[in-house]
Formats: structure tokens, sequence, C-alpha cells
């Protein structure tokens, strides 16, 4: 397991072609996806950087101006950011970590010989596929309605009446919502994981006496190691954007006790219109998630290290 | 070893590729969210079947697809404009083969965010949009929106026939910005046989404390029916505009006339107890999701014995094909210090400053909100489903008077008494009765009316509510003293 980070071509080249002209031959191709990337990337990126000095918002044509800093003065003594920022990390951890453990469970068995297993796969990932908005819609009439959704239908013969869900309990709605949303994706990884272990090992494993249990912690949980790490990486890259259900279902209410940093930003620029405070707020939260996220990558997974899986 | 390892390695990379791939395709998906629906008229529209002597003129309609202009016309997702967009083919395309309207139908809190994102910024997505009174002064001044004084003068549009409170404010200094599709006011609509049935009667001019007294004896949870429904979603247009009715008549406002925030006065904290202990007491279970729309549905489910809403409600629930057409009651806005309460809105067609269309653009407003609009509607889907609060000829109307005898006058009458600069019992100095007129009110208003559903879905106490909100509001006030 060597580095994810070193692309493919790059290793190549420095195998096959020494010659400087002829890998700048191979890398032409790459050129326009570089250019699109930086079109499409960093000049948006270094706007907002310019958009967060000025003091701007559409609501007051012609008063545009630069105040150097300021909007990100008001952002760090702005209690709500303060709020969606606690918001997204909950949103992000809990329902990372939970679809992470069901999608693990679901895997294991999804692994097994069963009957109608391929019929099985496809409604298990079916809710990954659905449109998020459409999801939440589902969700917030359907199921969790106070007066017409099924949940509290079923859940009446156990003494349960008309219990508001989404008011009552706003931050395990959308952590539930999530979590559902996003099980799949990670049974689909994880079941990856276990389909690319080898039956032999297993097989000497059970000979040598190992029971099930033994078996899972000793050899399939290290096998599955780089998988979950996978999982966890790229859930959290997705799951801290969340937006659609927020959106459909709470609208950040009630009070704030779902807004999170996505939906706080929608706020201040397309109901505020205030472009200078909106884009201080993008510019904080690009920085804060690469910080957090070469932290993570360094500290905790070993995905992107030599030394890291070599001990395995 | 090795080699697995390897094998290991392109199966971990083309699997990242794979998901990163699958879930660009997902969020291209899901970046419709706006359910924005069109209609498809292609063509669909030139089998008239009541214009025989236009025929060739359909025809041509087909044929000259190439010249045809696309007008593209944002609209709330209300059920009146939902009426609109399955007449527009027949009542309007088929006349005017050149032009096509495409409708784009979006809640009224995505609408605002749109519409106001797309007029600040000059990006042409509409050519008309939909907006309110509160809109106008600024919008009018920044050259968002076109005049239409010159337009609508017309003699055939007889445009001293739009009800004056409505005209005077969809206008500025003397000029005419946009015209409504529907007025209204705001008014109590109850359940008649509920209540004779619990031997109640509605007094001819409520107050608040009688409608909250029968609101608590109608109130049936084993049966699911609320005794009224109110408004709790968050948005300014939605719990706000119930709210702030009630804020105005037990004496509150938002700020007095040196543009102190009154949101902790002691008449605004009585309003919003008030107004959320009935919400808990006798309200429907969830208010804190449900608006105009929400209301309506449990209305015509029967889930809901009272409702005090927009007076355009009774067009939906007091006609065919509602369930409850006929059962219904109005009575005025319930008061407790001023002599009226009811608030002023329309939801008005205006042209974007920035169309290219604008022509066509009025073409199709002219039909969308003259009296042959009504005439041909109440063809089609009879006279008490009409867009009301409009024109005074509808009013006059003997058959609309017949089929609206419930609630035509009393929307008349209640439209009529609105005082927009002085709706409460202290003068202010904004305009506005359930909003206050400043631009900044849809971000402050939206992030008031979030307390206000942390309060109605017991999240948090009304007067934590009031004290955070009291907060945002004196940060706007600021720049007005």
């Amino acid at each position: 397991m060597t580095t994810l980070t070193a692309t493919p071509t790059v290793n190549a080249l420095r195998h096959t072609s020494p010659v400087r002209r002829s890998s700048w031959v191979r890398r032409l191709p790459l050129l326009p996806a570089l250019v699109f990337m930086i079109v499409v990337t960093q000049i948006p990126f270094l706007l907002t950087v310019w958009y967060s000095l000025q003091s701007w918002n559409l609501l007051h044509p012609g008063t545009k101006h630069f105040v150097g800093l300021r909007n990100y003065k008001v952002i760090f003594t702005d209690t709500i950011f303060r709020t969606a920022v606690f918001n997204t990390v909950i949103f992000t951890v809990l329902p990372v970590f939970l679809s992470m453990v069901f999608g693990t469970v679901i895997a294991l068995l999804l692994d097994r010989h069963v009957f109608g297993r391929g019929f099985l796969r496809t409604l298990i990932v079916s809710p990954f596929l659905v449109m998020p908005a459409a999801a939440a819609l589902v969700w917030k009439f359907t199921i969790l309605d106070p007066v017409f959704g099924i949940l509290n239908y079923f859940l009446r013969p156990f003494g349960v009446h008309h219990v508001d869900w989404i008011n009552a309990h706003p931050q395990a709605t959308i952590i539930t919502v999530l979590t559902w949303q996003w099980t799949p994706f990670m049974v689909l990884i994880v079941l990856a994981g276990l389909q690319s272990q080898g039956s032999d090992i297993l097989e000497a494993a059970r000979v040598d006496g190992a029971d099930g249990l033994r078996i899972f912690r000793s050899l399939t949980l290290p096998h599955l190691r780089p998988y979950l790490e996978l999982g966890v990486l790229l859930g959290s890259i997705y799951v801290v954007q969340a937006f659609d259900a927020i959106f459909m279902i709470t609208a950040g209410g009630p009070g704030q006790r779902t807004t999170n940093l996505p939906y706080y930003l929608y706020e201040a620029a397309f109901r505020g219109f205030d472009i200078g405070r909106a884009s201080a707020m993008g510019v904080v939260v690009v920085i804060a998630t690469i910080l957090v996220a070469t932290l993570a990558l360094r500290l905790i997974s070993s995905l992107f290290s030599d030394e890291g899986m070599a001990g395995r | 070893m090795q080699v697995r390892r390897k094998r290991h390695r392109a199966g971990l990379v083309s699997l990242l590729a794979a998901v990163s791939a699958g879930s660009l395709v997902l969020s291209a998906c899901g970046s419709s969210k706006h359910s924005a629906s069109s209609t498809a008229p292609a063509g669909g529209a030139s089998s008239q079947t009541a214009s025989s002597g236009t025929g060739s003129s359909g025809a041509s309609a087909a044929a000259g697809d190439g010249n045809a202009t696309t007008i593209t016309v944002a609209v709330v997702d209300n059920p009146l404009m939902s009426t609109i967009e399955k007449l527009t083919p027949d009542g309007f395309e088929a006349s005017h083969p050149n032009i096509k309207v495409k409708f784009v139908t979006l809640d009224e809190n995505t609408l605002r965010d749109q519409v106001t994102k797309d007029v600040a910024a000059g990006g042409g997505q509409f050519d008309v949009v939909m907006i309110g009174p509160n809109d106008i002064p600024t919008w009018a001044k920044n050259g968002w929106i076109s005049d239409l004084t010159k337009d609508a003068s017309d003699p055939a549009y007889d445009v001293n026939d739009i009800i004056k409170p409505i005209r005077d404010a969809l206008s500025s200094d003397g000029k005419l910005y946009a015209v409504p599709f529907y007025g209204e006011s705001s008014f109590l609509m109850y359940r008649k046989d509920l209540l004779q049935a619990a031997g109640l009667t509605m007094p001819a001019n409520p107050t608040w404390q009688q409608v909250a007294d029968i609101a608590k004896k109608l109130n049936d949870p084993s049966k699911g029916v609320a005794g009224i429904c109110l408004r709790g979603k968050t948005g300014w247009g939605e719990n706000l505009a119930a709210l702030d009715t009630v804020v105005n008549t037990f004496g509150g406002q938002w700020f007095n006339m040196k543009w102190d925030p009154q949101l902790t006065s002691p008449a605004f904290k009585d309003a919003v107890n008030f107004y959320v202990n009935l919400i808990k007491d006798a309200g429907e279970k969830g208010a804190a999701n449900d608006s105009f729309n929400e209301c309506l549905n449990l209305m015509e489910q029967s889930k809901a014995a009272m409702w005090y809403d927009a007076t355009v409600a009774a067009s939906t629930i007091d006609a065919p094909p509602s369930p409850i057409a006929g059962k219904l009651g109005f009575a005025p806005a319930p008061v407790v210090k001023t002599k009226a309460s009811g608030w002023l809105w329309a939801w008005a067609l205006s042209i974007e400053g920035s169309s290219k269309h604008k022509d066509a653009a009025w073409a199709f407003m002219d039909w969308a909100t003259s009296k042959d609009y009504i005439t041909y509607d109440a063809q089609k889907n009879g006279w008490a489903a009409v867009p009301p609060g409009t024109r005074v000829s509808t009013y006059q109307n003997p058959n609309y008077q017949k089929a609206a005898s419930d609630f035509a006058a009393l929307t008349l009458q209640s439209i009529q008494s609105v005082d927009v600069n002085h709706p409460g019992v202290d003068p202010q100095p904004y305009s506005g009765i359930q909003y206050v007129g400043i631009p900044e009110f849809a971000d402050l208003g939206t992030k008031v009316s979030q307390e206000i559903t942390a309060a109605i879905a017991g999240q948090e106490s009304v007067d934590t509510a009031l004290q955070k909100s009291q907060g945002y509001a004196q940060q706007v006030a600021q720049s007005y003293k």
C-alpha cells in the first residue's frame, strides 16, 4: 500500500522517461484539465477573497467600498456563526460515524451468500441514488409529519400520539436523514474491501481453529482499515457540505438549531445579499477546512503514508 | 505479497475515482433542488376548440415557432398561480402566437431569494416577477423594475378599476410599478358546523381573547382536530405576517419613531406570548412547519376548526372542489386595542428592469391582470375561485357577489380598512403592517422569525427569542438613526 497522492502518471514517468521534453508531451493531455481547474476553482477563490474585503450589499447598489478586514471582525464576533460552526461539526461527525457503523454491519451481512443478494444490494443502495431534495421532502411530509406521517401512524398502537418529530428533535432529524442517505455509500466502500480479501487467508485461519469473531478482529478489520479510512475521509468531505436536507426540512431552524455553515452562508448571501460578509465567511470556511483536513490526514489516517500501512 | 499489494492499491484508486465520479453525478442531480416546474406548451395550445375563427392564426403560431419570444415568469406556488399556469396556453398563447410563456414556480421564501438575487445582480433570468408591496419603493428607486404607468394608462386596461389601497401600495412617487394578480387582507375563517355543534357563536367583530376561548373549546386532539390553525413556519412572509398583525393590535411595534427597536417591550412580549400559547393550547400539531399551504390542507382535511390567514384562502377552501365549501363562516381579523388588524398584501406582477422582452412581458401582464382574465377564469373554474382583491368591478359583478357571498364583502372591507403607515396604536417611522418597509427586513425578519419558530417549537422561551431578536434589530437600526 503505497502513496495515493503521487499519481500513476508521475510514477510511470520516473521509470520510463528521463527526458524532460517527452515528459512535457506526456503531461500535455493533463493541461486542459489543469487550466479548467484553475478557471473554475482558483480564480473564483481569489475573487471571493477580494469581495470579502469590501462592504458590498446588493440591496444598496452604489455603496460598494473597501473596508479591509472589517467583515472578518464581524464574523468572529457573531454568535450565530459560532453556533453554525458547532452545528457543522455535529452534522459531520455523527452522520459519518453512524453511517460507517451501519454501513460496515450491512456490508458484512451482504458479503455472505444469501438468497436474492443482488436484489438486496440494489435496495440497500437506493437511498444514495434518490435526489437529496426529493428524499428530504419524503422525510419531511411522508414520514415525520405530525398529522399525516407514517412514523406516527405505526407508533400509534404503542401509545405515541402526534409527535412533532422535526421540531421536537431537529438535530436528531437531520442526523438521521444524513445517516440514512450516506450509509449506502459506506456499504459500497466496505463491501469492495471485503470482496478484495483473499479467501485463502480466511480458510487458513479457520483451519487454525479461529472462530468468526477472532477472524473478524484479527484479519478482516485490519484488512478493512484503509477502506474505512477512505470512507470516513470521503464521507466527511461530502457531509460537511450538507445543505439539501437542512434547506428542505428545517430551514436552519427552529431558531438556529440546525443552521450549519453552508446554510448560514446561503442566508448571508441570498437573503441578506451581504456579499462582503458572505465572502468572508466562505474564506474562513475554506481555510478552516484545509487546516482540519490536513491535520486529520497527517495524524489519523495512514491512507497517504507508506509507513502507516507498512506496519500491517 | 508484493503482487497482491499492487492489485489492492489499484483497486483502491479506481474505487476512489469511481466514487468521486459517482458523487459528481449525484451532486449534479441534487442541484436541481428548487422544484422549478415549467409548462411545456409546445404546440399543444394550438388545438383550440372554442375559437374556430382564429384557426389560421393558430396554424401560423405552430409554423412560426422560430420567431416566438419566450418570456419567463416567476410566480409563487399558491393555488391561484397554478390556475393561471393552466389557463395560459389556451387563454393567452393561442391569441398571441408570437409569445411563449414559461412559468417558474417557487415557494415563497425561495421565490424572494431568487428574484431579489436576479434583479439586484441584473441577471435577467426572469422577465416578469411576482413581488409584494414591500419591494416597490426600493426596487423602483434602484431601477430594478420598470415603470408601468404608461402601459397601464390604456383605457381598455382601466387602471382606476384596481382597488385603491392596493394600487397605492404598488406605486412609488405616483408611478405604478406593478399590477396586482391578487390582493388580500387577513381574516378569520371558521367552520360554522363545528361551532354550531359545540353551541358556540362567533361575534361579528371578535377579539383575540374571544377567538382563543373558542379555539380551546373546539380543540379536540383525540380526533386530531385543532382549534385553530396558525402560521409557525420560518420566514418573514410566513409566521411573522400573521404574528405582526397580532403585535400591532396588542399595541406593539418593531421600531418607535426614534428607530429604537421595541421587540422586548411589554406589548410586543404579550402579543408573542399570546400567539405562542394559543398555538400550544389549541393550535395544530407541528405548527412550526406550517404556513398558508399547510393550513389550507389541514382545513380541507377537516383537521382544523378555525384559521387566521389571508383572505385569498377563501377562494380556494370555500369553492368547489374543496370538501368543506359552504361550511365556512368568516369574521374580520381579531383585534385587541385597534379597530382593525388585517394586513395588506398583493402578489403583483412586475417587469424586471433588465428584461429584453418588455413589450411581450406587458402583453402577458395586461392579460393576466385584466377584467377579461377574471371572466375567463370564472368560465373555466367558477366565479368563487377567481383572483380576489384586485378590481372593484369584480366586487360589483352580480355573479361574483352571488358565488362569493360569504366572503366577498368582508374581503373588500378588510382591504379598504387598512392603514399601511399607521397600523398599530403608536406611530411608526416605516410603512408596512405585517412587515417593516426597509430592504434589510428580508434578513432581519428571517432571523427573528427563526427565533419565533423556535419558541413555537418549544425549543426556547419567548423571552429568550425576543431578547435575541432585539439584538438583531439593534444592528439594523443603527443605519436609520
